[in-house]
């Protein structure tokens, strides 16, 4: 492995320093160093071996092990990469920011993932706002002659479920993005039948690094469990909202003095994304942010998303605004799910007005509901309401 | 093998006819807007027979009978 270029923990790895706008491939080079030899065939099960031992986890919300996926995949026949940047989360914004930002690294790191798998093609499914970015970074590197794996460039469907995995497989193979059922595994049967890894444009992006400066170096940031730096989204009741760059099991309450800090005194957090959960402010600060810092508040870093509610705020009202939001953005595939999502939200929004709602009856839905879809849809929501009652509930 | 046999719903494929619910009350039931729920996480060896039969009853093929893998 090549000595890195960047400091051993130090901060920002994917983004730049100062935002510019989008790095060329010269100023890429220049912060990164060359990107890594292609690895023969019998190198690369060290090579996954190696992200094992960075111990990179999926930063698109799961928080599944890259290198059981890359394995998975690599010992299919004829495997393809899927690299997601839909970023179907409303309300963050940071897979958008890294591609917009730093697309040579995000692509590096898909081409790395289809050499280390075997995978010929490397299909980039892009949010629309950063297309245009992604394909003058496509076009220079075939200028530049520089990468053996093909790339493809599509434009990713909007909406919360597009971002699922075999929602993002299906959306590429025939404009439909709706999750399917499982199994089979994306893994063994994806995009075309063939082994499909996908994966998260900012997982792809510390791959890259990983490639280059090793599992040690990676693992320079963050916790001994769950190693490495990740891009959160800080928005809400703080004064400079934005993408910041963070080492894993930062206390939240400094996650948020880089975003500025609270501009006013602060009722709870949302954690996580929309499929995350609601925290009280005064037991959230000073934990560490990480799966294992936030698990028994009921919560885990999710897709990298921390919103401010102020004192004084409705946090049932909040809840009920994104449960009717996900409940419109259900494929509308599964029974539970196009019934159960909008009766919830029914209850929520009598509960936050006052109007008398039947907890029992709530209670019942939910549990109805968890489990039962195609795809996590309905489970995330569900989780968010419990969060909510916990947090906002008549109990307190 | 059949110790780990449990019925399983596709509930994308689903359409909520309830015609498992009908057949097999013992492990189906439904929930308030008419989709399966299956109960109990294995099938007991005396409705095995029954379980096979109601899976074939599925007008949309959304009911499977896992044997564990």
């Amino acid at each position: 492995m090549t000595v890195g270029l960047l400091l051993a923990g130090t901060l920002p790895r994917l983004l730049p320093p100062e935002p510019p706008g989008p790095v060329g491939l010269a100023g890429h080079t220049a912060r990164y160093g060359p990107p890594p030899a292609v690895p023969g065939r019998r190198q690369r099960d060290a090579l996954i071996a190696e992200m094992a031992r960075a111990g990179l986890t999926g930063r698109g919300g799961a928080g599944f092990p890259t290198a059981r996926k890359l394995a998975a995949v690599a010992a299919g026949h004829a495997p393809v990469v899927v690299a997601n940047g839909t970023e179907g989360e409303p309300a963050s914004v940071k897979d958008r920011v890294l591609m917009a930002c730093s697309p040579h690294l995000v692509l590096d790191g898909a081409v790395h993932a289809a050499e280390i798998t075997g995978a010929a093609k490397a299909v980039m499914v892009v949010h629309r706002d950063v297309r245009e970015i992604i394909d003058e970074a496509v076009a220079e590197r075939a200028r530049a002659r520089l990468d053996r794996v093909r790339l493809e460039v599509r434009t990713a469907a909007e909406g919360f479920v597009a971002g699922q995995a075999s929602a993002v497989v299906q959306w590429v193979q025939r404009g439909v993005p709706a999750p399917t059922a499982t199994p089979p595994r994306l893994a063994q049967r994806g995009l075309r039948g063939a082994p499909t890894l996908v994966q998260n444009v900012e997982t792809l992006a510390h791959l890259a690094l990983i490639a280059r400066y090793g599992a040690s170096w990676f693992r320079s940031a963050g916790t001994p469990a769950e190693p490495g730096s990740m891009l959160v989204t800080v928005l809400g009741t703080v004064r400079e909202p934005g993408v910041r760059e963070v080492a894993i099991g930062t206390p939240v309450g400094q996650v948020l003095d880089l975003a500025g800090g609270a501009s006013a005194p602060l009722r709870a957090l949302l954690i996580g994304g929309y499929f995350g959960a609601w925290v009280d402010a005064t037991e959230v600060l000073a934990r560490p942010f990480s799966a294992a810092g936030l698990a028994h508040l009921g919560a885990g870093p999710g897709a990298g998303l921390i919103m401010a509610l102020p004192v004084g705020a409705c946090g049932l009202s909040e809840t009920a605004r994104v449960m009717r939001y996900l409940a419109s953005e259900s494929a509308g595939q599964c029974g539970p799910c196009v019934f159960g999502l909008p009766a919830i939200a029914g209850l929520l929004e009598r509960l936050a007005e006052g109007r008398g709602a039947n907890l029992g009856l709530l209670s019942r839905w939910l549990g109805q509901v968890d489990g039962r879809g195609g795809c996590a849809h309905p489970d995330g929501a569900v989780r968010l309401v419990h969060s909510a009652l916990r947090t906002f509930g008549a109990a307190r | 093998m059949t110790g780990g046999a449990r019925l399983r719903v596709d509930f994308i494929a689903c359409d909520g006819r309830g015609l498992c619910a009908a057949a097999l009350p013992e492990l189906i039931t439904l929930d308030d807007w008419g989709f399966p729920i299956v109960s109990g996480p294995a099938v007991p060896p005396r409705l095995l027979a029954d379980a096979r039969a109601t899976v074939r009853l599925c007008p949309m093929l959304a009911l499977r009978f896992d044997t564990g893998r």
